[in-house]
């Protein structure tokens, strides 16, 4: 890790976490009757140990010129590993607040593990950790392979993935310590969101830098994808986040916006999560490693790209179809609806390039469950855009809201889309990252496809069952005009749903497991390295480049 | 890789680009991409047209059919008001004799005093009304400030040791804690309250530890609980002879109730639920209990 830094890098490195171990003594110091002073200590901790890493690789040999020509990888390397330990964290998270829901006993009388603070966790750590850092470690490989240019630096990847992580450690600690903004997928608080942004610049920065460098005279659309998911996070992130602190020495603030203009800033930054970080980012993923393991070219360019504006165009209206029949005016609610129904065509024009982009390769699907995780992906993208859309109509929304509908829609995409596309990705890229010849077991990750398509498909009908039930029953009236039955009737008529839910969560857990261990075997695999022959070559950056004719 | 090299799979030739060995064919975007989103586009335009939908500065665009939610949603509460006044308005202009009296009333009474109950009063008395440790058991019968229906429905409004001005105050006193009565006294009188309705002696409970307790009830506990212990519906005081435990039966429980005293607390529900909703509740209520009060 050390040996790649050159020796300023070393040194920048030594002075940013002098700087970071300063703020965590700080804060430990000011907040010491407050949850930011456990965050300051978790802070000056993780400086300390870093900056040990750091000085005990200090001394070692500066990158030479033949390696400071070749990709760097090794942020890459550590994303992945980063991203599958917290898919196991988020999962097992989420299996356990879904239990819950079940057998509410479950918290074992602990303030920690009550419903309110572990399912912020679950959502942070699947959506953050686990999605996060697929994100990072794919998009930092896809930008040097389809730029031909080396990341600019060796300290800013470092200083992004690291940060980034440090952001969802702050994040998932202060939940378990009861600390939430309240507001759903941004409960971090002021300082861990300040944090946040620094990360998030040096991430845009980059991109823009490498770019810049970049020795294809075109950018390939999974760029546009990423620097989308990068830029507009960014943009959201901030504006939703905007806050006032107690105190400086304490982890309370309180949001710029207040009534329904806070609730309409929350769901434009909640939907528009979906959109950027969910959806670009991951389409950006898809558009790289799909074609790439199936060997076939892009069905069509220009569907790509009208389909990327009309992505990106569409979303940003979106976010008020979360308020339907709400003190938001009417006006608001039309606009996202209208916006939301015309968003299904760019995303099915997605969604269909990508199926269609395997036209050719559909024997390599049915043989190789690591493509067939990209194509069941692109299938539960078109299915959860659909329903979205769907959802998203005002007659529709009256009954869905509220309901477990929203979960299930949510975790068909979260699930079926996210998850699957993240997991063929990362079977793709980890032979590549290790220069090994494949997977150490294909065997399992045909056990991981299934487990997690039988764990998606459990967990999505019975919230299609749960959420159905639940909005009838709360519009049923009997022939005295009262409703017919009270809300504890419908928690009764969920329970069967919910255990069926819990038992969906837990086959995609085992999934996921069961990927942790193929990809550890891969990269413990015996016989060391063995020189890659396969389809990701890799080529020296500076090798001199013969543009096309014509380009 | 030549510019325009044709693809044998789908005989398109791709766009001359290439990343990393990634090609795109030159297809032109499928009609049914178009006319969808064509389909769609109108959709939205119409429904702009006909609905509220663009904002203008200070006012928005009202749309062709004048609809508005607020309108829709106060027609939709004052036909359901109007709906459900048939029988409201009876309930509210009825004593409980007259509407105990009229089956069909009766069954709204039920059908409604069900959801009512469920969503208001279940989360301490439980979906049945059976209660639990320190909430009443309300299908049991033995009620504590009577079971009337005006007295239930009194009980609902103000509550128990509330925050309502008339609100029904009751305190069993912590005779042990506050030093009213030795140690020996209150296991004593522990002892001789078991005995009342016939439970298993506990350990130690001697003829004459019970004839001990007695004198100590007569002297401390009659004022509230009655001579023979059967309670006294003004104070809220339970009768002590029959089955029902509000806080357990056992000795240790006894023991405690009477060392450090009770305080129950029901919530008023005055300015939450209207008179008609009371109503229904009390009404409903006693028929978890039984006639009888």
């Amino acid at each position: 890790m050390i040996a790649g830094l050159t020796k300023g890098e070393r040194q920048l490195s030594l002075a940013v976490l002098t700087v970071l171990a300063l703020c965590g003594l700080a804060f430990a110091a000011i907040g010491h009757d407050d949850p930011i002073g456990t965050h300051g200590f978790i802070i000056l901790l993780v400086a300390i140990g870093l900056a040990c890493v750091v000085i005990a690789g200090y001394y070692a040999p500066e990158p030479d010129k033949e390696q400071l020509s070749r990709y760097y990888d090794d942020p890459t390397r550590a994303g992945i590993v980063l991203a599958m330990a917290w898919a196991v964290f988020g999962l097992f998270f989420g299996v356990w607040v879904a239990a819950l829901l079940a057998w509410p006993e479950l918290t074992f009388d602990a303030a920690w593990s009550s419903f309110g603070r572990i399912r912020p966790v679950h959502t942070t750590g699947v959506i953050f950790g686990f999605g996060g850092n697929a994100l990072i470690a794919t998009s930092l490989h896809v930008l040097q392979r389809t730029t031909r240019a080396r990341l600019p630096d060796q300290f800013s990847p470092w200083f992004v993935l690291i940060g980034y992580n440090l952001f969802c450690v702050l994040a998932v600690s202060g939940y378990f310590m009861g600390l939430t903004q309240s507001k759903e997928y941004a409960e971090a608080e002021w300082y861990a969101d300040i944090w946040l942004v620094i990360v998030w610049v040096v991430y845009f920065l980059i991109y823009i830098r490498t770019l810049q460098r970049r020795k294809e005279p075109h950018i390939y659309v999974a760029n546009w994808y990423y620097m989308a998911f990068i830029l507009v996070v960014a943009i959201l992130h901030i504006v939703n986040n905007l806050a006032v602190p107690v105190s400086f020495g304490h982890a309370k603030s309180y949001s710029l916006f207040s009534g329904v203009q806070d609730a309409m800033t929350q769901w434009w930054y909640g939907h528009n999560a979906v959109a950027f970080f969910l959806t670009a980012g991951f389409l950006g993923m898809m558009y790289y490693y799909l074609p790439k393991r199936a060997g076939r070219p892009i069905f069509s360019y220009r569907l790509s790209i009208i389909s990327f504006w009309g992505i990106v165009f569409m979303y940003m209206w979106a976010g008020s179809h979360h308020l339907h029949y709400t003190a938001l005016p009417q006006w608001v609610q039309t606009l996202g609806m209208t916006f939301s129904v015309i968003l299904l065509v760019p995303s099915w024009a997605s969604a269909g390039n990508a199926l269609a982009t395997l036209n050719g390769a559909w024997g390599k699907v049915r043989d190789d469950a690591t493509l067939r995780f990209m194509m069941v992906a692109a299938v539960f993208y078109g299915l959860s855009t659909f329903e979205g859309s769907f959802m998203a109509i005002r007659a529709v929304n009256s009954l869905s809201h509220y309901t477990d509908w929203t979960i299930g829609h949510v975790h068909a995409g979260a699930l079926g889309w996210v998850a699957m596309i993240s997991f063929g990705s990362i079977y793709a890229l980890v032979p590549w990252m290790w220069k090994r010849e494949r997977m150490y077991s294909s065997k399992l990750i045909e056990v991981h496809f299934w487990l997690a398509l039988a764990g998606t498909v459990v967990y999505v009908f019975s919230m299609w069952n749960s959420g159905i039930i639940q909005g009838l029953m709360w519009r049923t009236y009997n022939e005295s005009g009262t409703l017919a039955y009270s809300f504890v009737d419908s928690l009764v008529a969920m329970h069967p749903y919910y255990i069926a839910r819990t038992f969906g969560g837990l086959l995609f857990l085992l999934g996921a497991l069961v990927g942790c261990y193929n990809i550890w075997m891969t990269i413990r695999q015996a016989g060391g390295r063995v020189v890659l022959q396969g389809p990701d070559v890799d080529e020296p950056a500076l090798a001199p480049i013969a543009l096309q004719a014509g380009e | 890789m030549e510019l325009g090299k044709r693809d044998p799979v789908t005989g398109r030739t791709t766009t001359g680009h290439e990343w990393n060995g990634i090609e795109e064919l030159d297809t032109p975007v499928p009609r049914v991409v178009l006319f969808f989103l064509a389909v769609a586009t109108l959709f939205s335009v119409i429904y702009w047209v006909l609905m509220p939908a663009w904002p203008l500065g200070w006012t928005y665009t009202k749309g062709l059919l004048g609809f508005s939610d607020r309108a829709v949603v106060a027609q939709a509460v004052h036909d359901a008001a109007t709906e459900r006044g048939v029988w409201t308005d009876r309930i509210a202009n009825s004593d409980f004799a007259q509407i105990e009296a009229d089956p069909a009333l009766m069954r709204s009474v039920k059908e409604t005093g069900r959801t009512l109950f469920a969503d208001n009063c279940a989360v301490c008395h439980g979906t049945e009304g059976s209660g639990g440790p320190g909430f009443p058991n309300l299908s049991a019968k033995a009620w504590l400030w009577g079971g009337s229906p005006d007295q239930i429905a009194e009980t609902i409004r103000v509550g128990i040791n509330a925050e309502n001005p008339d609100t029904r105050s009751s305190q069993m006193l912590a005779f042990g804690r506050d030093g009213i009565l030795t140690r020996p006294q209150v296991n004593d009188v522990v002892a001789y309250v078991r005995s009342l309705s016939g439970l298993e002696p506990g350990a130690g409970s001697t003829p004459e530890r019970i004839e001990a307790g007695r004198e100590v009830f007569a002297a401390n506990c009659v004022a509230c609980h009655g001579d023979a212990g059967k309670g006294n519906h003004e104070v809220g005081a339970p009768d002590l002879t029959d089955a029902n435990w509000l806080y357990g039966s056992d000795v240790q429980s006894v023991f405690n109730t009477v060392h450090g005293g009770r305080q129950g607390h029901m919530p008023h529900w005055q300015n939450r639920l209207t008179p008609v909703d009371v109503k229904i509740l009390a009404l409903y209520v006693q028929s978890l209990g039984g006639k009888t009060p």
